[in-house]
């Protein structure tokens, strides 16, 4: 084999070939990842792709000959006939083709055994490749316990490739896999690569092939699986089916605003206190404040929202793994549609509310282009957990706790009117958008809705802490050094001596501030909130310690009270709903504008976000200005 | 083209998948678009997703859940796959309906 591609800089220095390269590739749902978890357990690394997005999952495992294997996780894919940019990466990896990645040696292929038709339509085209593949029949223990039968002699002679038995959630059939790649990565390459993208009459031959083998090697199950049937029609009912997804929805929300609580309150107290120390420890100045208010109250800023993240992921990588996605998918397609959206866009949006990051990175699920920039154009319009304590300082300043129509809270009901004014708006640009950018008509919608399966506990959290890693290192080197910015921009130059009012007045973010002030009157801002605004760029709920610096309330943050009831005397009615409007669409957070850039590639679409959301927060909060003001709130 | 094992009942009716309902049952009798509706992806791309699912000639096929909304998207089982999609594509799917699914009073 020759390999003349550049190497890799993530590859570990390692003798080439000594130590067997091995892919995993299969389709989607036929616990390919756990497999790939079981074999490399913690020795896992996650990056991305050289120039792509598509996440590139490493790991290494011991084989019985003692050599060291790379394993490498594809994304899941039905056909080699690439569709989507993850799909695109199966394929030029599995052949050899991607730039800076090495070919690999062995190709295990994964199948869910109780599913093999689908898996050896695959498994012909893989064989087309060239390279030496071993299948392993994942799962194998459901399909035992269906009775279903499977002539694994037969089915071995058939393909041409040796054929293994699998249970990876319990570990079983590793070293028979791993004998295999031993034996297989002594051969190398059997012969060429005569793989090209099969035409619909191919694909009927192939569907033909598939069926043949089928018939000589596979009896039928005697107890097939009536589980996932069953609760189809309680799950895919369409009233109960609804009913249950929503509330399916709100046990998640819950879960992620009140489990998350005290451990983000543990968090956010810790970093106060670190603040609090370098404070009392250093002496006054650059450093110090440097290291209290940009890196340590940055750093806590980012790790205050892990337990939400987590809790989040728990959720959706739970349900993922039970095959429930699918089914909130099919359920909300329909709705979704109304705004050109995608079915599967619905997931990535229901994240955004903890966050717009990870819901901007859990776009992958979506194959196509178009329908992942739609998405991730309106992912931040959804009310994000950063908004909360901006919308409860204003809320509580202003609207009074009375109840209205007999039952009714005035501030739960804005609260609500805030998260519905979000949710409208991201319905209407995503229709828009569409219409915009692109006419053509809307994608496809062909999805499987895979078997139940009972998720595996170990995987799960196995998953569940590595995207808590992702975020930690994507979206927080990013916060991380946009917060060192803002810090920056809020903090030089230094008040002179003697100066009177706070010091952040006399910084580049003041200057900037009284510099806006002429274009936010018309929408009822002064000029303390035109300061407020740089600061709240690092992330939202900053605006809110802001609003305490630029009204120099004494304890900050902490006495939110306080400066509500300053707030209350400074601002109008008017120019506090005003607020509120403009933080409902406002691009209030660079390091989402970051992940958007990250994410898709290129400035374009970050720009566009940035535009569109600045000018909707312009336009809302001038209409609720003038509306409110006419209507008495001046 | 078809596959032996279900070849459909000679005389079968003939209906396009998505003017099914839930309940229904054939065998896949034809895969192609000709119609000239605009689906995003070209014929021959809708075509080879859809074989790629397992809508293939000879594939038996039931109608098993309905979305909320017009009954679109639609869930079927295609021989021992759930595939979900919607009408729109459904179209492309010519059925031939078992006798007891045959004009249930449509």
């Amino acid at each position: 084999m020759t390999d003349t591609l550049a190497p890799i800089q993530d590859r570990p220095a390692a003798p080439a070939r000594a130590e067997p390269r091995v892919a995993l590739v299969g389709n989607p749902n036929c616990g390919k990842t756990a497999l790939f978890n079981a074999l490399t357990g913690a020795r896992q690394k996650v990056a991305n792709y050289a120039g792509v997005t598509v996440e590139r999952k490493e790991g290494q495992v011991s084989t019985p000959a003692g050599q060291r294997a790379h394993v490498l996780d594809l994304p899941g894919t039905y056909s080699l006939r690439a569709r989507s940019p993850d799909e695109e990466v199966t394929r030029d990896v599995v052949m050899g083709k991607f730039r800076g990645e090495a070919a690999p040696d062995v190709i295990v292929a994964v199948a869910d055994a109780t599913n093999l038709r689908l898996a050896l339509r695959l498994l012909l085209e893989l064989k087309q490749v060239g390279r030496p593949v071993v299948l392993a029949l994942n799962m194998y223990d459901i399909a035992q316990r269906q009775g279903l039968r499977i002539d694994l002699d037969r089915l071995s002679q058939e393909l041409g490739m040796p054929v293994v038995t699998t249970v990876a959630t319990r570990r079983r059939g590793l070293d028979d896999l791993l004998a295999q790649v031993d034996r297989l990565s002594v051969d190398g390459l059997r012969s060429d690569d005569q793989w090209h993208a099969p035409s619909a009459a191919e694909l009927r031959a192939a569907h033909r092939e598939a069926e043949r083998i089928m018939k000589v090697c596979v009896r039928p199950p005697e107890r097939p699986d009536t589980w996932t049937g069953r609760l189809d029609g309680v799950l895919l009912h369409p009233v109960w089916g609804t009913l249950i997804l929503f509330a399916i929805l709100f046990l998640m929300f819950q879960a992620v605003f009140t489990w998350a609580r005290p451990v983000m309150e543990l968090i956010d107290g810790g970093f106060k206190s670190a603040g609090e120390l370098v404070n009392h420890t250093l002496p006054d100045g650059m450093l110090r404040s440097l290291l209290a208010d940009g890196v340590i109250a940055g750093v806590g800023s980012i790790l205050v929202f892990l337990p939400q993240i987590l809790i989040l992921f728990f959720f959706i990588i739970l349900l993922e793994d039970f095959g429930y996605m699918a089914r909130a998918a099919f359920l909300m397609d329909r709705m979704m549609g109304v705004a050109g959206l995608h079915g599967r866009a619905f997931i990535p949006l229901l994240s955004s509310f903890a966050c717009a990051i990870p819901g901007i990175m859990a776009t992958r699920v979506i194959d196509n282009k178009r329908d992942r920039i739609t998405t991730i154009l309106v992912a931040p319009l959804m009310t994000c957990s950063a908004r909360i304590p901006v919308y409860t300082l204003i809320i509580s300043a202003f609207i009074p706790p009375k109840v209205v129509w007999g039952v009714v809270n005035l501030q739960g009901l804005v609260m609500f009117g805030l998260y519905a004014a979000g949710i409208a708006s991201a319905l209407i640009v995503a229709a828009v958008v569409r219409r915009l950018f692109w006419r053509s008509a809307v994608e496809p919608f062909l999805m499987e809705l895979p078997a139940y399966k009972a998720p595996d506990l170990r995987n799960v959290a196995q998953n569940v802490l590595m995207r808590g890693q992702i975020f930690l290192r994507r979206a927080g080197t990013v916060i991380l050094s946009m917060m060192i910015l803002i810090w920056f921009l809020s903090s030089v130059p230094g008040a002179p001596a003697g100066a009177t009012g706070p010091a952040i007045d006399y910084s580049f973010a003041g200057m900037i501030g009284h510099a806006i002030e002429p274009i936010l009157r018309p929408i009822g801002f002064n000029w303390q909130m035109g300061v407020a605004l740089i600061p709240g760029m690092a992330a939202r709920e900053v605006a809110v310690g802001a609003l305490g610096t630029v009204y120099a309330v004494a304890g900050g943050e902490a006495a939110t009270g306080t400066l509500a009831s300053t707030l209350a005397g400074h601002w109008s009615l008017a120019t506090a709903l005003a607020f509120l409007a403009w933080y409902v669409f406002a691009p209030q957070c660079a390091s989402t504008l970051a992940v958007v850039k990250r994410e898709t590639n290129s400035w374009r679409w970050p720009v566009v976000m940035f535009c569109y959301m600045l000018a909707a927060a312009y336009l809302a909060a001038f209409v609720t200005y003038h509306a409110a003001a006419a209507l008495g709130g001046g | 083209m078809a596959r032996d094992a279900h070849l459909p009942q000679s005389g079968a009716e003939l209906r396009r998948l998505n003017e099914l309902r839930r309940g229904d049952r054939g065998v896949v009798a034809r895969v192609g678009v000709d119609d000239h509706e605009a689906h995003g992806v070209s014929a021959e791309e809708l075509e080879r997703r859809l074989l790629e699912m397992g809508f293939v000639e000879g594939a038996r096929l039931a109608v098993l859940f309905e979305g909320l909304i017009r009954r679109d998207p639609m869930a079927v089982r295609v021989d021992d796959l759930r595939v979900a999609l919607r009408r729109r594509e459904a179209q492309a799917v010519v059925v031939a309906l078992d006798d007891d699914s045959r004009s249930r009073g449509r």
